[in-house]
C-alpha cells in the first residue's frame, strides 16, 4: 500500500476517532499539532488503525513514533510482513 | 421504531461503534427525553475505554448519563478512606469494575485447606468494606462485577484442583461474590466470569493494552462489559422487556404450513433442521417459564397456524402462547392489537421474525418494538436474541415465574369482553372477588415492589423502601391498604395500594397505584370505599388526593375527579389537590364482591 493511501486511510480514522469531518492529516502532523489528540485519543487512534489494517502493534513500536509519516512507514513495514 | 436521527447501534459493527463514538455521543445526546443518570465508576484498571461505551448504550437506551470516575487502580481507596468526592457526586449507582489482576494475594501454592479459605475470606473482606462503606455513605445501588479466570493456569489443569491454583481461587471467590450480591438487596453481580468466557480469555485480555495503558481488556472485551452493564441499568430503571413476539413459518417450525401441511413442517428430531427448530422453541419455552410472555404474529390462516403447534413434537403448545394473532392483515397492526389485548407498550416487545421484509416494516412501524436482525439461520435465532440482553432482571419473585399464567388469563378475559355489550354485565359475569385490607406484614415486600415497577396507574410516582412501609404498620397517623383481586379466570395477586397520612381530622393521599393488568374492573372504587371506611374509624372527615404528572402516568389524570373528589388548586411543587368529604359517604362498588377477612384478636 502506497504512502498516499496509508495517509488518506488514516486521516479518515483520524476524523472519525477525534469527530473533526474538516481534519488534513499530513505526515508531520503530530500529537502537538492535531487539536484533541491527547493520550485517551492515542489508545482509540491505536486500536482503530489496529483494527482497519489487521495489525497488532507490539509493545514498545510505538513509542518512537514522532509523527504520522513515521506511523506510515510502521505500518508499510508491518503490512509488508504479513 | 428507528430513531428519527437514523442512528442504530446495534446494527453498528463494532468497529465502527469504536471508531465513531466521539461523534455518536454528540449525536446519540441530542435525542430528546432522555433520562439523567449519575454513574460512578470505581476501576481496578482504566476504564475510560468501557465508560466511553457505556455511555453510548446508556444513551441507546434513553438515558444522560453523566459519570465520575476513579482514579486508575484507586477503587478500594475511593469508597472506603477518601470518598468525599464520591460522596460529593452523588451517584445514582456504582460501578465497582475490578478484575482477576486486582486480585492482591492468592492463596500460595502448597498451603492447607483452612489456609486457602482464610485467603479467599480476605481477599473478599477488601470488596466488602467496599460495598458497606457505599452503604453507609451514600446508599445507592452497587454494580460489582465477579472475576474472568486469569490470563494463564500457571498449574495447568491443576490449577483449577489444588489450593495453590489461582482457577480455583477465582471461583471460589466468586462464588464468594454470588452468595453476597443474593443477600444484599443493594448490590447487583455483573457476572464478567461468563462474559468474558463467551468471548474467550485469549480474545478478553490484551496484555499490550495492560502494559502501556492499563487497560485490562481487548475493545471486544470492553464492548461486551458496556453492554451487559446497559441491560442492568435497563433492568435497574424497568426498561426491560416482557413479550416475545414470534412469527411462525420458517421461525418456529420449518416450511411453511398452509402449503405444505401440518406432515410437513421441520420440528422433531427426523432432521438437522428440524432439530434445530425443535432447540429454538425451547428457548422460547424456557424464557416464557422465566416469566417472558410469548405471542404469535404470523400471515396464515388461523385454524391452519394454530395446528402447528398441535405437531405431536411440537414442544410450544397453544396455553404457552400468551396472545395469538394469525391473519392476512400487516403485522405492524397485529402487534398494535396484542399490546392492546396484553395491556402492555410495545416497547416492551422483542419481535422475531425470518423475513426480512416483514422486520423492516415492524420495525418501521411499531414504536419502541425491538427487531433483532436474526436472518435466516435458525441456529442461530437465541444466540441473537440473547446478544440483545433485551429481558434482563435484577431480581425474580414468585410474581416474575408465574406472570405468563396471569398474562394467558388477561388474554381469555379480554376476548370474553368482546361477548358482552353491556360492560357492567361483563364485569359481573367475572365474578371478581377482593381482599382489601390495611397492610399486613407478610405483604410488605410485595407492596414495596409495587411502589418502586407501577408508573402509569401512579397517582405521585413516589417510590418506599421497605422499612418506610414497615413503618406504616406502627404508625398510628398513617393509613395504607392493600388490595387483592381474582375472578373466575385465576387470581390477580396483590394489585392495587394506597398510603395516605393524617393530620387531625384530614388525610392526604400520598399514594394510589395500581396494576394495569386490572384497568377498568372498577377496582379503584373498591379500594376507595374501603380507605373510607379506615379513614372513619380514625375520625378522619377529608380525604385529599394529590395528582403529580410524570411522563407515564397520563392515564390517571381525571382519576379524582372520575372518584367524586373536587378539584381544590395546586400545591406548591406542581401536584394537582382534589378533596373529598367522607362524612356521608355511602360505598360504590357494586361489581365486585369484597370477602371480610376473619382479624385475629
Amino acid at each position: 500500500m502506497s504512502s498516499e493511501e496509508l495517509l488518506l486511510g488514516l486521516q479518515e480514522i483520524f476524523r472519525d476517532v477525534l469527530d473533526q469531518e474538516d481534519l488534513v492529516l499530513t505526515p508531520q502532523s503530530n500529537a502537538e499539532n492535531v487539536p484533541d489528540w491527547d493520550s485517551l485519543a492515542h489508545v482509540n487512534l491505536v486500536t482503530a488503525i489496529e483494527k482497519k489494517y489487521k495489525v497488532k502493534f507490539a509493545l514498545g513500536e510505538l513509542q518512537d513514533l514522532k509523527n504520522v509519516g513515521d506511523m506510515i512507514e510502521l505500518l508499510q513495514s508491518k503490512l509488508a510482513a504479513k | 421504531m428507528r430513531h428519527p436521527d437514523g442512528i442504530d447501534l446495534s446494527s453498528l459493527p463494532l468497529d465502527d461503534v469504536l471508531a465513531k463514538r466521539k461523534g455518536l455521543r454528540r449525536k446519540l445526546s441530542a435525542r430528546l427525553n432522555l433520562q439523567p443518570l449519575r454513574i460512578a465508576v470505581l476501576g481496578g484498571s482504566t476504564t475510560n475505554e468501557v465508560v466511553d461505551l457505556l455511555e453510548l448504550w446508556l444513551l441507546d437506551a434513553g438515558f444522560a448519563p453523566i459519570f465520575h470516575q476513579s482514579e486508575y487502580g484507586r477503587y478500594h481507596v475511593d469508597a472506603v478512606h477518601d470518598s468525599e468526592a464520591l460522596v460529593e457526586f452523588k451517584p445514582d449507582l456504582i460501578y465497582v469494575h475490578t478484575s482477576v489482576i486486582n486480585i492482591q494475594r492468592f492463596a500460595p501454592v502448597g498451603c492447607s485447606e483452612s489456609e486457602f479459605n482464610e485467603h479467599v475470606k480476605t481477599e473478599f473482606n477488601r470488596f466488602e468494606e467496599i460495598w458497606t462503606s457505599i452503604e453507609v455513605k451514600i446508599g445507592c445501588l452497587v454494580i460489582q462485577n465477579n472475576f474472568e479466570f486469569p490470563p494463564y493456569a500457571i498449574l495447568g489443569n491443576l490449577d483449577a484442583t489444588i489450593s495453590g491454583g489461582h482457577t480455583r481461587f477465582v471461583n471460589a471467590l466468586n462464588n464468594e461474590f454470588s452468595l453476597a450480591a443474593a443477600a444484599r438487596p443493594k448490590l447487583l453481580l455483573q457476572d464478567i466470569c461468563s462474559i468474558s468466557a463467551r468471548i474467550g480469555l485469549n480474545h478478553w485480555f490484551d496484555r499490550e493494552r495492560w502494559f502501556s495503558y492499563k487497560i485490562v481488556t481487548s475493545a471486544e472485551g470492553s464492548n461486551a462489559i458496556a453492554t451487559s452493564l446497559a441491560a442492568i441499568v435497563r433492568g435497574v430503571y424497568g426498561k426491560t422487556r416482557k413479550v416475545l413476539v414470534l412469527d411462525l413459518d420458517n421461525t418456529v417450525w420449518g416450511g411453511v404450513i398452509g402449503d405444505d401441511g401440518i406432515d410437513k413442517i421441520q420440528i422433531g428430531q427426523e432432521t438437522a433442521v428440524a432439530e434445530a427448530y425443535t432447540a429454538f422453541q425451547e428457548y422460547c419455552l424456557s424464557l416464557r417459564n422465566r416469566g417472558i410472555l410469548l405471542a404469535v404474529c404470523s400471515k396464515n390462516d388461523e385454524e391452519i397456524a394454530r395446528q402447528g403447534f398441535e405437531h405431536p413434537d411440537s414442544i410450544l403448545k397453544l396455553e404457552h402462547i400468551s396472545c395469538f394473532k394469525a391473519n392476512w392483515d400487516p403485522k405492524h397492526e397485529n402487534i398494535a392489537a396484542i399490546a392492546r389485548e396484553l395491556n402492555l407498550g410495545t416497547d416492551s416487545f422483542v419481535f422475531v421474525d425470518d423475513n426480512p421484509a416483514e422486520r423492516a416494516i415492524v420495525e418501521g412501524q411499531v414504536q419502541g418494538i425491538a427487531v433483532p436482525n436474526v436472518g435466516s439461520d435458525v441456529a442461530r435465532y437465541a444466540e441473537i436474541i440473547e446478544a440483545g440482553r433485551y429481558f434482563e432482571q435484577i431480581s425474580f419473585s414468585r410474581e416474575d415465574i408465574e406472570r405468563a399464567a396471569l398474562y394467558q388469563e388477561n388474554s381469555e378475559r379480554a376476548i370474553f369482553e368482546t361477548k358482552f355489550a353491556d360492560y357492567g354485565e361483563y364485569l359481573d359475569s367475572l365474578q371478581m372477588t377482593a381482599e382489601i385490607e390495611r397492610f399486613r406484614p407478610i405483604y410488605l415486600e410485595r407492596i414495596t415492589q409495587l411502589t418502586n415497577k407501577t408508573n402509569q396507574f401512579n397517582l405521585t410516582t413516589r417510590r418506599y423502601t421497605l422499612a418506610e412501609i414497615e413503618a406504616v404498620l406502627t404508625d398510628s397517623d398513617s393509613l395504607g391498604i392493600y388490595g387483592k383481586l381474582s375472578d373466575r379466570f385465576g387470581d390477580n395477586g396483590l394489585i392495587s395500594v394506597v398510603l395516605g397520612h393524617r393530620t387531625e381530622n384530614v388525610l392526604d393521599i400520598d399514594l394510589w397505584l395500581m396494576s394495569c393488568r386490572v384497568l377498568k374492573r372498577d377496582m379503584e372504587i373498591a379500594m376507595l370505599d374501603a380507605l373510607v371506611d379506615h379513614a372513619r374509624a380514625m375520625g378522619i372527615t377529608t380525604v385529599r388526593g394529590h395528582y403529580i404528572p410524570t411522563k407515564k402516568n397520563g392515564m390517571v389524570l381525571d382519576h379524582f375527579t372520575k372518584l367524586g373528589f373536587a378539584s381544590v388548586g395546586e400545591s406548591e411543587d406542581g401536584a394537582a389537590i382534589y378533596s373529598l368529604e367522607i362524612t356521608g359517604y355511602s360505598p360504590r362498588n357494586t361489581h365486585i364482591k369484597v370477602m371480610e377477612l376473619v382479624h385475629e384478636q
